[in-house]
């Protein structure tokens, strides 16, 4: 019986108008299913590809060019202190001298090259310093910063979880090497203000570290690591720590320290007292303070305008010398004759 | 199938001496089909008639409760777990997971490591768990039916799971039957019974299954008298083969043979019979329904181990990154050794006041850091081994799957059946099939049988059959059709002359001859006639004293079913088969045949023979048997003793034999009928020779055959048959565009030489002006010279040259095979003069026959026959077993590294099927047995031409892309940490947070693959069809090769520094964080590598635009989502970052600069290298666009 009605509805085709044989295995059609959906098949004619390149090049070497003005438009003054600001006659020794009680108070000179727009931002840059290591990225609690209640919420912060017993705020690594360098300028004996408020982002500010949260215990083991915090000043307040604990990506990175409000002349002499406590000697690490301005593109960089610039111009030669290869040599597209089995089949 | 398969389904021939034994022996044991012993008398299983208790006594046989379920609720758990973790994705998953559980690593979160472990593993579990839930539904089901069971003198219910070996069971009609039982009884008193058996092997036509006489009387009167029946069956221990039982019994202290016509199988139907009983010999797991329940070994597709051996590399790559990281980590410490205890990120002790002042920090000397360090590097680094992919590619070939089972034109209105893909692990492998070893029968044939010539006593009817006029010759046809009151369901054309000829007085010898011609071929079978009265036709022709009956044969042999049909036209009508007597009726005269012994048809003797007395009390012997081995056995004396008598009868050997010839060269195939007399004493030796032979437990067949030879000779010949195998739709051309496409197309057939070739020609295999090399040879020798001598007219290189040469890419090579018969070939070869092996640019045809296959399979000569083979376009081998089939798959399999496609649909198949790379069957008439084992089934030979050509095509070249893309997208992502790594002191951080660590390979970039996997299309269909040339970059292996996976990795290494170092060097003094520089780095990388994806899209739907930019878009969004969550460290990044041109120029860069030497790679390949198919692509999409004109030319120029 299964043969009959097989042949019977083979025969007549799907135009049976007849009902009762519906249960047919016959796939249905639509253009999905038969993988004929409206496409766009893309080719590289030669049009496209020399006015893609064109495209490219014209796209990237005005952009290429704004960087690179951008860039050179900032004025930034790096000032490396780290051995200037160690006596002379105790540089044989920087790691005793940093850990030593002795004062570290050093003023020296900043002649400044060019005229500076306020804000000047003032960072400190760190070399060879890897705030990206893995223990010590991990060594935080961010549920403590946050939070009151969990300041026990220690268990990653090790080897500075606790002291005495007692859990430490702001727990783990990071925090306890906050930097602790301090920089204050003048100019002609007049101090320059540096407004340290809002250096962090205020996200961090607002519900990373908590408005109830304090200081604890912080910085009280044998060894400190770096600053110590006012225990009466709530963690969202800290913006030094709250800047600290964003911590960098690379291993030479720079930290807001502050911002200069004010104009800076040209070829004016900023007196700087830097007060170097922070050990880098015993890694070998620098310390930069940076005054820089800003542009639309940020710091200081030439890289990026540099790079659009090639790569523009790379494009701009690739579109001229393909469109002198279709000049030269065309291929017919889509022609027969140049498929393997219609050419000589020894060129293959 | 074969030639008068009948009976003789069984797949392998266990007495057949002639098979190569060595040959099948390896065989058998590379596939399931053949592994079952057959128990012989040795260890019988005895069942007790009606008495369960004592048959379960000595050993408890199982019962009649099935569970095809692999889990109870207690066992689901570790046992789905430990059947999951066999997958070795799954242990190197949880290797990661446990490696991140050791605090020294954790560098992940220690539960974001466990999450996608847990996450497939849960999805996997709860897909295995409701499959099984449904499995327990449908096992409950089954085992709750009830069926009637003799207990205590009484028919009673009982559910299906308590029933037990030796219960006798009473099974009505449309029931099913609850397991493997011995026929006793049935409701015909002849005790036949008809079974279907759709839902063991799919064939619908109707079984006879026969109670044995003895049985059947006796145990109607003790089952209706209540009286408790008795007796022992002795039978084999359960096996999976459905088509062979051999028992005996002993009943009312008689002893007699149990075959596989006294058995009904569990999950068969009882159809037209009122009720049988029978006794339980095998229940439950023990049937062989159950037993032939197990799937099909799986395959591996070739591009999936080429993967593999790629993926070697990856670890390579994966162990020297680990290795330098872990030396890098281990020069550092040395250098920092004094400071360690100093430095704010590395301390190597505590120094706070507590209980841990000054003990060690987790530190663990040297060694072991450098040793963790690479550990956890390997953690970082896991995704560089893509495990992903796996899972991937499942889903692919999912999606594939499904395309293929949609495409409509690969749907057969005929049988109603769609395309099959049942395996889902070698869609790929479509794309680059070298060689297609075919079956003849119901795969390029239709196996629709048609009575066409015949040939009686010498003389030639059916001549001018096909041009007979219908008009002319209506009067008399329908005076014989009148005449005939059996309506049949097919029509039959009948000659005249030989219609005339029944008519006249049964005088003559060629009278006689056709009388007993036609009897034959009405008796001479296993066909069953199932009559239907319709009484409403009748009442037109209400002068017949009869009502008009309309006959259904139900046959398991289409030719036998042509025959008797033939028969019925011709006034000789099969009415009535019992296993004792048949009825046939002769121009309306019933005619009783008893039936003395059936000899059925076997592959040794290749012919079938009953022994009927008939009313008049004389025996005959009737044979039907193929050609080749019926003249052997015909009479040989009989010029001499019928000298003066007859003077034509040995010339009708002769005739007969031309006229064979003539039809097996017309393509029908032949069959030659014969009968003989039987004296008293021949057929008194033959009952004893018989009886014993059937009783006999161990040798059954042999001893039969040898019965049967008592009476299989001495013959006379009454004539032959010539049946026509008409081709199926669209064969030519399939073959054809197969053969363009650079595949070779073998046939295999059982058929015999003449027929086989016949065939080649008519389905254009063969062409007129090839030459053919014919060997068969009858000895081992004769075999070597023949091929010998073949090789060396033909100019057939030597061994050592070729095989050097085949173990090398056989690229170059190849080509000239494929190389179309114009004008190229000539130049091609001239070229070429030392690879082409034939001598005058003939191509060459190679017939061979099972024989010497035989000969040549089992023995040394492998490799001529091999090379003899690859040298010729065609191959033909004809009269070939099952097991020759997959010797010859294996031939070649195991010579090259070409992949092999076996197509066939019949159980003769099967062996065939599994050898080859990629099976299909075809799901025709002959059952399901090749449907079953096969890879995908279709219903017509002509969509192999599509499911290769356009499907496997489009399916390599999307998996080749999609293995590329994968090891590229998640090898650059490993290699932008890897750059990170070397910058944070080879400490092993990620500047990306763990979510996007872990989503990157599942959620941000993966869709895009999967989709462009299922969906791309380098070409259109109808391009694929027209240019079937264009499949030769599948055998190229275009889209995957070993170049193409180091220019990927070329590319990956320049696509990662630019990502890592662009970036790197944008905020190298600047305060950026961490987290934003990781936010800037992933993005980075999901943007380029699905800009990088949609650069080598070659077709975009909406799906594809809604994927591709959807995953950038869900990238953001799992972004935002992530950055808006206080208690991450990474809190608000995103809304920082993206408030500064710089991060969007960076990104713009990146993508720019990473992407444009493969762009510009891509365009100048194009220009000065155009590969085929970007040339027809360029055709196609640019036919569109321009003018007609043109269109028409190129349209010109391609063909």
């Amino acid at each position: 019986m299964n043969t009959e009605m097989a042949s019977s509805s083979g025969g007549t085709g799907s135009t049976d108008p007849s009902a009762p044989r519906r249960h047919s295995k016959r796939p249905k059609y639509s253009r999905f299913t038969q993988q004929e959906l409206p496409a766009c098949k893309p080719i590289l004619t030669p049009q496209w590809v020399i006015s893609a390149f064109t495209l490219i090049s014209f796209i990237f070497i005005p952009i290429g060019v704004a960087s690179l003005l951008a860039s050179r438009n900032v004025v930034e003054i790096v000032y490396r202190y780290e051995t200037d600001c160690i006596p002379i006659n105790l540089r044989g020794d920087k790691v005793g001298y940093i850990q030593s009680t002795l004062d570290k108070n050093c003023i020296k000179m900043i002649t400044v090259p060019k005229r500076m727009k306020h804000p000047i931002y003032v960072y400190y840059q760190l070399d060879n310093f890897y705030q990206n290591h893995r223990r010590y990225v991990k060594s935080r609690s961010d549920t403590q910063l946050r939070d009151k209640k969990k300041e026990n919420d220690t268990s990653s912060c090790e080897p500075e979880e606790s002291n005495g017993g007692s859990p430490i705020v702001p727990c783990g690594l990071v925090a306890w090497s906050l930097f602790n360098d301090t920089y204050s300028f003048s100019i002609k004996n007049e101090p320059l203000a540096v407004n340290k408020n809002d250096i962090s982002w205020k996200s961090d500010r607002d519900s990373k570290f908590g408005k109830d949260v304090f200081p604890k215990n912080f910085q009280n083991g044998t060894l400190k690591g770096g600053a110590t915090l006012n225990e009466s000043i709530p963690l969202s307040k800290q913006e030094d720590l709250i800047v600290w604990m964003r911590t960098a990506a690379l291993p030479t990175f720079r930290k807001l320290y502050g911002r200069i409000e004010v104009d800076l002349q040209a070829n004016e002499v900023i007196n700087v007292t830097l007060e170097n406590n922070y050990n880098t000697y015993s890694f070998n690490g620098k310390k930069k303070l940076v005054l820089s301005t800003t542009s639309w593109l940020g710091g200081k960089n030439d890289f990026l305008g540099i790079a659009y610039l090639t790569v523009g111009g790379l494009c701009f030669f690739l579109a001229l010398s393909f469109t002198v290869v279709y000049l030269v040599k065309p291929r017919k597209l889509g022609d027969p004759s140049y498929l393997s089995w219609n050419r000589n089949p020894a060129g293959h | 199938m074969e030639l008068q398969q009948g009976n003789s389904k069984t797949v392998s021939v266990p007495g057949d001496s002639s098979s190569a034994v060595n040959k099948s022996q390896r065989i058998r044991n590379k596939s399931v089909q053949f592994d079952d012993n057959y128990v012989s008398g040795e260890n019988p299983r005895l069942i007790y008639v009606n008495d369960p208790r004592k048959t379960n006594d000595k050993y408890e046989f199982t019962g009649n409760e099935i569970t095809t379920s692999k889990y109870t609720v207690i066992s689901f758990l570790p046992k789905n777990l430990f059947i999951q973790f066999h997958r070795v994705a799954y242990l190197y998953f949880l290797a990661i997971a446990v490696l991140n559980q050791l605090p020294p690593l954790a560098v992940f979160g220690r539960t974001v490591s466990l999450f996608p472990l847990l996450f497939v593993l849960c999805v996997t579990a709860v897909k295995d768990g409701y499959e099984d839930w449904r499995r327990h539904n449908s096992d409950r089901k089954e085992n709750n039916h009830e069926s009637l069971v003799l207990q205590s003198g009484q028919f009673q219910m009982k559910v299906w799971k308590k029933i037990r070996a030796g219960e006798v069971v009473r099974v009505r009609v449309n029931e099913t039957i609850p397991c493997d039982m011995v026929l006793l009884a049935t409701s015909d008193p002849s005790g036949v019974a008809y079974i279907q058996t759709m839902n063991l092997d799919g064939e619908s036509n109707l079984k006879t299954r026969y109670a044995r006489q003895e049985t059947t009387t006796l145990s109607l009167f003790d089952v209706n008298g209540g009286t408790a029946v008795s007796g022992l069956i002795r039978c084999e221990q359960p096996n999976r083969n459905i088509y062979e039982f051999t028992a005996n019994m002993e009943f009312n202290r008689q002893k007699f043979p149990l075959s596989q016509s006294n058995i009904i199988l569990r999950g068969c139907q009882l159809k037209n019979t009122e009720w049988v009983i029978g006794v339980v010999v095998y229940a439950g797991q023990e049937t062989k329904a159950m037993l032939n329940s197990a799937a099909s070994p799986s395959k591996r597709s070739r591009l999936e181990s080429y993967m593999n051996r790629e993926t070697l590399w990856l670890s390579v790559f994966l162990f020297v990154m680990c290795a330098v990281v872990a030396t890098g980590m281990g020069l550092w410490l040395e250098r920092h050794k004094k400071q360690l205890d100093t430095l704010p990120y590395y301390r190597k002790i505590y120094f706070t006041n507590g209980s841990n002042n000054r003990k060690t920090y987790k530190f663990y000397g040297l060694v072991m850091e450098i040793f963790f360090s690479f550990l956890s590097s390997i953690i970082v680094f896991q995704i560089m081994i893509p495990i992903s992919l796996y899972i991937t590619m499942e889903l692919v070939r999912l999606g594939q799957s499904y395309f293929m089972i949609e495409d409509k034109q690969m749907y057969d209105s005929s049988s109603d059946s769609r395309f099959q893909c049942r395996s889902l692990n070698i869609n790929e492998d479509l794309g680059q099939i070298r060689y297609v070893f075919s079956d003849k029968t119901g795969t390029l044939t239709q196996n629709k049988m048609e009575f066409r010539r015949a040939t009686v006593y010498g003389k030639n009817y059916g001549n001018s059959l096909h041009v007979a006029d219908q008009s002319l010759e209506e009067a008399s046809i329908t005076e014989v059709v009148e005449r005939n009151r059996w309506k049949l369901k097919s029509e039959i054309n009948v000659d005249i002359e030989l219609v005339e000829l029944l008519h006249k007085d049964l005088a003559g010898n060629e009278r006689i001859a056709a009388h007993e011609f036609f009897l034959t071929l009405a008796a001479c079978n296993t066909v069953i006639p199932i009559v239907t009265q319709c009484s409403s036709s009748s009442s037109t022709m209400s002068e017949l004293d009869e009502p008009v009956g309309s006959i259904d044969y139900q046959g398991e042999s289409p030719d036998e079913q042509a025959l008797v049909s033939a028969a019925s036209a011709y006034g000789y009508t099969l009415i009535e088969r019992t296993s004792g007597h048949i009825v046939i009726d002769v121009n309306g005269e019933k005619q009783r045949l008893d039936v003395l012994g059936l000899h059925e048809f076997d592959s040794v003797r290749k012919r079938m023979s009953v022994v009927v007395r008939y009313p008049d009390n004389s025996v005959k012997v009737l044979v039907k048997g193929a050609d080749t081995s019926m003249f052997n056995i015909l009479a040989k004396e009989v010029r001499k003793s019928d000298q003066n008598e007859d003077p034509v009868t040995d010339d009708v050997r002769y005739i007969t034999q031309s006229h064979v010839t003539e039809y097996s060269l017309q393509g029908l195939r032949t069959l030659a009928v014969a009968s003989r007399n039987l004296t008293d004493e021949e057929l008194e030796e033959w009952q004893c020779s018989y009886k014993e032979a059937g009783t006999s437990l161990t040798d059954r067949s042999t001893k039969l055959r040898h019965t049967a030879s008592l009476i299989e000779c001495d013959l006379n010949l009454l004539g032959a048959t010539g049946v026509e195998d008409k081709l199926q739709d669209g064969v030519p051309e399939a073959i054809e565009s197969l053969r363009q496409a650079g595949m070779k197309v073998w046939v295999l057939t059982g058929d015999k030489q003449e027929t086989a070739i016949s065939i080649g020609l008519s389905c254009k295999l063969l062409t007129p002006e090839m030459h053919q090399i014919v060997i068969n040879g009858n000895s081992e020798n004769e075999c070597r010279n023949l091929l010998a001598e073949a090789r060396i007219k033909y100019g057939v290189k030597t061994a050592d040259y070729r095989s050097k040469n085949l173990k090398r890419k056989k690229n170059v090579e190849n080509e000239y095979l494929e190389i179309p018969d114009d004008i190229t070939t000539s130049k091609a070869s001239e070229r070429h003069p030392v690879k082409v092996s034939i001598l005058n640019n003939t191509p060459l045809a190679l017939i061979i026959d099972g024989n010497s296959l035989v000969y040549i399979l089992e023995k040394d000569l492998e490799i001529d026959l091999f090379e003899l083979a690859t040298a010729c376009k065609v191959v033909l081998c004809c009269r070939v077993a099952p097991l020759q089939k997959a010797g010859i798959v294996d031939l070649i399999k195991s010579r090259t590294d070409d992949m092999t496609l076996a197509i066939g649909d019949g159980a003769n198949d099967v062996s065939m099927i599994q050898m080859a790379d990629v099976g299909v069957g075809i799901s025709g008439q002959e059952g399901r047995q090749a449907v079953m084992a096969s890879d995908f089934a279709m219903g017509q030979f002509r969509f192999l031409k599509r499911l290769l050509l356009v499907h496997g095509h489009w399916n390599y070249h999307r998996v080749g892309y999609l293995v590329l893309y994968n090891f590229y997208r998640n090898a650059v992502f490993v290699l932008m940490l890897f750059w990170y790594i070397l910058s944070t002191a080879f400490s092993t951080t990620s500047a990306l947070t763990d979510w996007s660590s872990m989503f990157y390979s599942v959620i941000y970039t993966s869709v895009p693959t999967i989709v462009v996997g299922i969906l791309d299309k380098n070409l259109s269909h109808k391009t694929l069809l027209k240019f079937p040339k264009l499949y030769c970059a599948g055998h190229r292996q275009e889209s995957y090769n070993m170049q193409l996976f180091w220019l990927t990795m070329a590319d990956t290494l320049w696509q990662s520094l630019v990502v890592f170092y662009i970036p790197f060097f944008i905020y190298k003094d600047s305060s950026i964080d961490i987290w934003s520089l990781g936010s800037l780095w992933t993005i980075s990388v999901v943007v380029l590598v699905n800009i990088h994806l949609a650069m080598d899209i070659q077709r975009w739907v909406f799906i594809t635009h809604a994927a591709t930019w959807g995953s950038i878009l869900i990238t953001y969004i799992c972004m935002v989502i992530v950055d808006s969550i206080p208690v991450f460290p990474n809190y608000w990044t995103i809304y920082h970052l993206a408030r500064s041109a710089t991060y969007w120029l960076t990104i713009l860069l990146i993508t720019v600069l990473a992407l444009l030497p493969r762009f510009i790679f891509k365009v100048m390949y194009q220009i000065f290298w155009p590969s085929d198919i970007q040339i027809a692509r360029e055709a196609e999409i640019l036919r569109r666009r321009r003018p007609k004109h043109l269109k028409t030319k190129v349209d010109k120029e391609s063909s």
